[in-house]
């Protein structure tokens, strides 16, 4: 692009700005993202010549989605306000997600206790000292009863976070159904039973990765016949991101986790114009807000093009990319914790500003404790007035044609796929986490981050700079799980177990027969198991004796 | 004991997998000079002190994002005392509300770096820590 009027404007305009650095630089010598990516002074038309719009950008809702997934976006329907939660005893957690529904919350997101998410009950000599502290404690289906207590799930949709034992959660999701007269064919939700992630990032792995894939990759099967609104999983970038990667680690590592999911159910017969309907993936919202849009944005058109050229996906559905958001935890300050409301600001702008389908906003006190009721509603209050007083939401994708924004998203998904090309060299990303290659990547980025917060390179606003000296936490209020909270799930476990009758045994036994058979899918003998209250900690039993248990590659 | 290498174990008890903290202090450490011994995940206390035994480590590190925070400092200092290892100073961090800290210092911690604590404050404050131990020592 260039007429003459516009060269002239160009030169003009830059040999002023070269005169006038001598007199007054610029404030660094070099600008870039947060991921280091550089960022240029200005953008203009030069910057996009060589775009071919309808191919790289094209409609919303059309392939490759770089725009958005829906055509009308926002103007026909908000996106999901989910906010993740879960702490002490099923009673307790019920409690939260009745007031969030009052509040206007339009989707609710289980947060479980750690032995949960590991697999192990309440009672169990590892679980000791844990019991409702980051999330509910669900040993058996008697717990799941009384979370989802007078919430008819017909009309919530329920995102669980959810990994190694993910199919035992979602047995016991579809049982509470059952008892509520709802079939499963009308639940809708998600489970995050992304293992991979888990392995690089976040640590709740129980399995040995086979095993691990095998459960994934039957959840698809099973779901794809029973359970057909539900969202299988939840590929996850976000906690590659708390760990310290860049926004382009995050999508790449993502993405290829990802490529690892689709070949896997691809290799066991699996339809991916099928299953590939239900992937959804989930990403955070960091505060680099220009850096963030692009990153969505450029992780729909990678998906997009990897599932139509890498696996000769042909339904629209299959090749789009759906994704939740949650802003970035790990930009949560204890000091001045006020100030963090304002971070979330930024991200949720950023979040929906880039097109997400769903999202969870951090509370302010999240670096000190779980987040206070009433600090859970400022939070929601956030995503309300970017969304009903911003107005960025009255038009779709409304950063398109910025030239910053679609100079960063064509980089974004460049480094991306130059990373993904990698992994492909090491055998894919199983054999890539093996290496610790993931891992050793994102903590490179973790302590170049942290050492350029103690440099002053980055600055955090009252952390190495503007800081006060008063008790930042003083006179706030912090949501406390005490011990007891332990003792009392114990004897309600007790109890259970005394009550509960014999069948769980043979129940348990089919579970163990299933495991040894690959050709068996594991899910209606696992459901089988849990309505006759088979313990979470009993079920996870077997399939560790069965399949073993996986060993951190410690990477440092 | 001229330029004897401080050792200190990195540990992450209980089930909590953030270890973004800890591998970043664990290679903090390792720059300024120290011998860094890190645990990986879901270490039970008793793991964790024998490790610091066996290693013949002058300090041990929680990193604990889980809220488990008192049960760990607990556990791991009453087993350091059983095997008269109570020279072996333990210090942590995480998210940990100021309101525990002081708890946490009567049981016998000796700091407790909160977020956004620099890794120079923890590597000042452990040299100095293991100097009085050891001037105590000798």
């Amino acid at each position: 692009m260039s007429d003459e009027k516009f060269k002239e404007a160009k030169a003009r305009y830059e040999s002023a700005v070269n005169k006038g650095l001598e007199k007054r630089p610029e404030r660094c010598k070099t600008f870039s993202t947060g991921g280091g990516i550089p960022i240029e002074r200005l953008y203009d038309p030069d910057s996009a010549a060589h775009r071919d719009y309808t191919e790289s950008v094209g409609f919303p809702g059309y392939y490759p989605f770089t725009r958005g997934v829906q055509s009308t976006m926002y103007r026909g329907r908000f996106w999901t306000m989910r906010q993740y939660a879960g702490f002490s005893t099923a009673e307790d957690t019920n409690a939260r997600y009745r007031y969030l529904l009052e509040q206007g919350t339009t989707g609710l997101s289980v947060a479980f206790d750690l032995p949960t998410q590991i697999g192990y009950d309440t009672d169990h000599p590892m679980a000791a000292g844990e019991c409702g502290k980051v999330g509910v404690a669900i040993d058996s289906l008697a717990d799941m009863e009384i979370l989802f207590d007078k919430i008819a799930l017909d009309k919530v949709t329920t995102s669980m976070t959810i990994n190694a034992p993910a199919a035992i959660l979602l047995a016991m999701y579809i049982a509470v159904g059952e008892k509520q007269g709802i079939p499963a064919e009308k639940l809708g939700g998600t489970i995050q039973n992304d293992i991979l992630k888990e392995y690089i990032a976040r640590g709740t792995y129980i399995f040995p990765p086979a095993p691990s894939l095998r459960l994934i990759t039957d959840i698809f099967d099973f779901c794809g016949k029973n359970v057909p609104e539900w969202n299988t999983i939840s590929i996850s970038g976000y906690h590659i991101r708390e760990a310290g990667s860049t926004a382009v680690q995050e999508v790449a590592f993502t993405l290829a986790d990802g490529i690892a999911y689709v070949q896997a159910a691809k290799d066991k017969g699996l339809d991916p114009n099928k299953f590939g309907r239900r992937l959804s993936f989930f990403f955070n919202a960091h505060n680099g807000v220009l850096e963030e849009v692009a990153k969505y944005r450029a992780a729909r058109r990678l998906w997009a093009h990897i599932m139509k050229d890498r696996f000769g996906v042909t339904d629209p559905t299959a090749q789009m990319l759906r994704f939740h958001t949650q802003t970035a935890g790990c930009t949560l300050t204890a000091q001045q914790p006020e100030n963090n409301v304002i971070r979330v600001t930024l991200q949720t702008l950023a979040a929906v500003l880039g097109g997400t389908q769903s999202l969870h906003t951090n509370s302010k006190d999240e670096a000190l404790a779980l987040p206070s009721e009433k600090s859970v509603e400022v939070a929601l209050r956030t995503q309300q007035i970017v969304a009903y007083e911003s107005g960025v939401t009255n038009t779709v994708d409304p950063l398109a044609g910025s030239y910053v924004v679609e100079a960063l998203t064509d980089q974004i998904e460049a480094g991306a796929a130059e990373y993904i090309k990698k992994i492909d060299e090491l055998g894919g990303m199983l054999a890539a986490i093996e290496k610790g290659y993931p891992q050793k990547n994102i903590q490179d980025a973790a302590y170049d981050y942290q050492k350029s917060i103690e440099s002053g390179d980055i600055v955090v606003v009252g952390v190495n700079k503007f800081q006060t000296n008063e008790d930042d936490a003083a006179g706030m209020k912090l949501l406390r799980v005490d011990s007891s909270v332990g003792d009392r799930q114990i004897a309600k476990l007790k109890k259970l177990r005394e009550t509960r009758g014999d069948a769980w045994k043979s129940r348990l036994d089919d579970v163990r027969k299933a495991a040894r058979d690959e050709h068996t899918n594991l899910v209606p003998v696992i459901l089988d198991a849990v309505r006759v209250y088979a313990t979470e900690g009993e079920i996870c039993g077997v399939l560790r004796e069965e399949f073993g248990e996986y060993k951190e590659n410690i990477v440092l | 004991m001229p330029d004897k290498k401080i050792r200190i174990v990195v540990a992450k008890p209980g089930l909590d997998g953030h270890d973004r903290g800890a591998k970043v202090i664990a290679r903090a450490l390792r720059d300024a000079g120290m011998e860094v011994i890190y645990t990986g995940l879901r270490q039970t206390p008793e793991q964790i002190v024998t490790t610091a035994i066996q290693e013949d480590a002058d300090g041990i590190g929680i990193s604990i994002l889980s809220g488990a925070h008192e049960f760990y400092f607990r556990r791991i200092i009453e087993l350091l005392k059983e095997k008269n290892a109570s020279d072996v100073i333990v210090f942590g961090g995480g998210v940990i509300p100021e309101q525990d800290v002081p708890a946490l210092l009567k049981m016998g911690a000796g700091a407790i770096f909160g977020p956004g604590t620099s890794t120079v404050t923890a590597v000042d404050w452990i040299k100095k820590a293991v100097s009085e131990k050891d001037a105590v020592k000798a």
